[in-house]
């Protein structure tokens, strides 16, 4: 079995281009040229010198002593915290921006739900000098006020979602519509594996110098390529897929994903997709999602914004559906332990949403000689509110 | 031949003297739940050609505020395939003019493909629009189901839409080829200009086996005297809804004249 994308866009079941008409020139253009333009020579010479100068890759590979002592096994975290902006975010926006230009679009948009994404979108139209429109939830605006602040100084304007449940899912649909009316001169970022195709393997393709990158420095460190299991927390799931991207074939790697179980699996605020979702189609891919028996989508609930979504990639649904992933949930209350786990035993502040990779070690068990590698998706400056408030700091 | 098929027959055979085709969508489920059949009785009364009947979603990525805000009011008055189907049982007892059901393919999905068009055939449904079911889609999976319970199926093309792209569409067409009026949402009503104009001249002059309807943007006699000079017929949603939410039901007659004047 290959787990990676097919040649009509669907991995295994899962993926396709559920979309109007309205959208198809736009995504056929973009389905027709992406591979095109990302082996291109000055594509990649530029994509390279900017994740090299200016996210400041390659990221650390760090062996957690303390951690690992605890857990009696061995416990590599993976820093994309250490990326400009602080997240894996950027890895994507990066290689969008130059795409988009390629594509010779001079307006960009993108949806938010914490606003990492929108802040990493903000700071490569910056960067570019592109006009840069990001939605966001009427909700999430007033949740994640500093990053709200941190796009408006980037020069991006933020345009509330006032639809629907006033969240990520909403502010999708609103970057959605506003494509659909502005067809010629602009290009729609896009910050996860989500989405119609080819945009899961485009933005799996960006990140994916991830899983490159541990290839080599587990190589230096371990004098071994492959870790016995790779970590990751799934939103939507970028940090994810780039995390196995290099190790989806190679069954010697166990693939763990963790989602967000909010108040518990059964507690009716959860956002465990794999647990609680059925197959049908989300923001134009055919996937896994939290809907009504009557098919209308349902609200996920998690306290990390970041995993808040009602779907999975398509990637994951048939990682999930084939067994190839081994999906974990994680309540709100062991991520944010796990989170201040790591501050008070690795000088580490990670972002909530990387805390529930972490609690995979209160969760489930493993050899000593283990070599398990957690991506550690972000930090957590942005989370500072919601660490105050719930330890009571 | 199926109810649009003979209806887009009918206006053709009497081309210069008859009315070009008025189609109105509105939200199954609004303003009322049970609200479904009184309104279509009242458009057949009215003079309505046909009518698409909109199944309600959570998350209709194509249309503007008007038509989120009727289907987000439908589903909370409790709106679901299945009673849209009860309240349609007997529709075919009094209403004849062609109905659609216009829809998400998620609900649908849920509820069987299969399950679903058969249903519609027992209720009396001709046809359906679902914008997010793409061609290729259609073609590969869902064709043979479509056609064994007689429902044709409607795609869109909009002014981005390349000639070759038309021409696939056309023969994968058996009813009309429904043409969004510009590249936008729904619910924009700022009416049109010559770049519709060129738009709606450049298709027709392609000469398509299908009949060409014009929706997006009709709100008012003037529009849907644009939309058609050169199309069979016009659909009017957006417009139609906030009649709804401004004059009930009570106001659906006057409104639908007030299209056919001038
Ligand atoms: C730090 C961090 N990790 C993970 C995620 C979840 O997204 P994904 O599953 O696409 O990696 C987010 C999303 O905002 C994030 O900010």
């Amino acid at each position: 079995m290959n787990y990676n994308i097919n040649e009509k866009g669907y991995y295994g079941d899962f993926g396709g281009a559920y979309i109007p008409e309205m959208l198809y020139p736009n995504v056929e253009e973009l389905r027709q040229n992406y591979l095109k333009v990302m082996r291109e020579e000055s594509f990649q010479k530029e994509f390279r010198q900017l994740l090299k100068e200016y996210v400041g890759r390659p990221t650390p590979l760090y062996f957690a002593k303390r951690l690992s002592e605890k857990y009696k096994t061995k416990i590599y975290l993976k820093r994309e915290d250490l990326c400009h902006t602080g997240a894996h975010k950027v890895n994507n926006t990066i290689g969008q921006i130059l795409m988009a230009k390629r594509l010779g679009k001079t307006r960009i948009i993108a949806e938010t739900g914490a606003g990492q994404h929108g802040v990493a979108t903000a700071t490569v139209c910056a960067l570019m000098g592109l006009e840069c429109i990001i939605f966001m939830g009427e909700v999430d605006i007033k949740r994640q006020a500093p990053n709200v602040a941190r796009m408006k100084m980037l020069g991006a304007k933020v345009v509330p979602a006032t639809s629907g449940s006033k969240t990520l899912k909403d502010a999708t649909n609103e970057a959605i519509r506003d494509w659909i009316n502005n067809p010629v001169d602009t290009h729609y970022i896009i910050g996860s594996v989500v989405g119609p195709h080819p945009y899961p393997d485009m933005v799996a393709r960006f990140q994916s110098v991830i899983s490159e990158e541990i290839k080599t420095q587990l190589r230096e460190k371990e004098n071994r390529k492959n870790p016995d299991f790779v970590v990751a927390c799934v939103g939507g799931g970028s940090n994810a897929a780039g995390a196995f991207y290099h190790y989806l074939d190679n069954l010697e790697v166990g693939l763990i994903a963790v989602e967000a179980a909010g108040k518990g699996i059964d507690s009716g605020e959860s956002a465990a997709t794999s647990a609680l979702g059925k197959v049908g189609i989300i923001h134009g891919s055919k996937t896994l999602l939290m809907q009504t028996a009557d098919g209308q989508i349902t609200e996920p609930y998690s306290i990390s914004a970041g995993l808040d979504y009602p779907g999975v990639g398509p990637m994951h649904a048939n990682l999930f559906t084939s067994g190839r992933g081994e999906f974990i949930s994680i309540t709100d209350d062991k991520a944010m332990k796990a989170g201040l786990e790591l501050c008070k035993l690795e000088g580490i502040i990670p972002a909530i949403e990387s805390s529930h990779a972490l609690a995979i070690f209160e969760t489930r068990k493993f050899k000593r000689d283990d070599v398990i590698v957690v991506n550690l998706s972000g930090r957590g400056d942005k989370d500072l509110d919601t660490f105050i408030r719930y330890f009571d700091l | 031949m199926n109810r649009i098929q003979n209806k887009l027959s009918e206006k053709k055979l009497y081309h210069n003297k008859a009315e070009k085709l008025l189609s109105i969508y509105f939200t199954a489920g609004y303003p009322k739940l049970d609200d479904t059949v009184e309104i279509l009785q009242q458009l057949e009364e009215s003079g309505v050609d046909m009518v698409e009947i909109g199944l309600p979603f959570s998350d209709p990525l194509a249309d503007g505020p008007t038509i989120q805000d009727s289907s987000q009011l439908a589903l909370k008055n409790g709106m679901t395939t299945e009673i849209l189907f009860q309240q349609l049982k007997d529709v075919r007892k009094t209403v004849s003019i062609p109905l659609i059901i216009m829809g998400y393919f998620n609900p649908i999905l849920q509820y069987g493909v299969e399950d679903f068009c058969e249903k519609c055939a027992e209720v009396g449904i001709d046809g359906l629009i679902l914008p997010d079911l793409p061609l290729s889609e259609y073609k590969e999976h869902y064709h043979e189901t479509f056609k064994k319970y007689n429902l044709i199926n409607v795609f869109l093309i909009t002014p981005q839409t390349s000639d070759d792209r038309i021409r696939q569409i056309d023969t994968a067409s058996d009813g009309f080829i429904y043409l969004v009026s510009s590249s936008s949402v729904t619910g924009n009503l700022d009416g049109f200009d010559e770049n519709q104009e060129n738009y709606f001249n450049r298709v027709a002059s392609m000469q398509l086996k299908n009949p060409l309807i014009v929706g997006f943007g009709i709100k008012d006699a003037t529009t849907f005297k644009q939309a058609t000079s050169k199309t069979e017929g016009a659909i009017i949603g957006s417009a139609f809804i906030k009649t709804l939410a401004r004059n009930g039901k009570s106001g659906i007659s006057n409104f639908i004249a007030s299209i056919r004047e001038v």
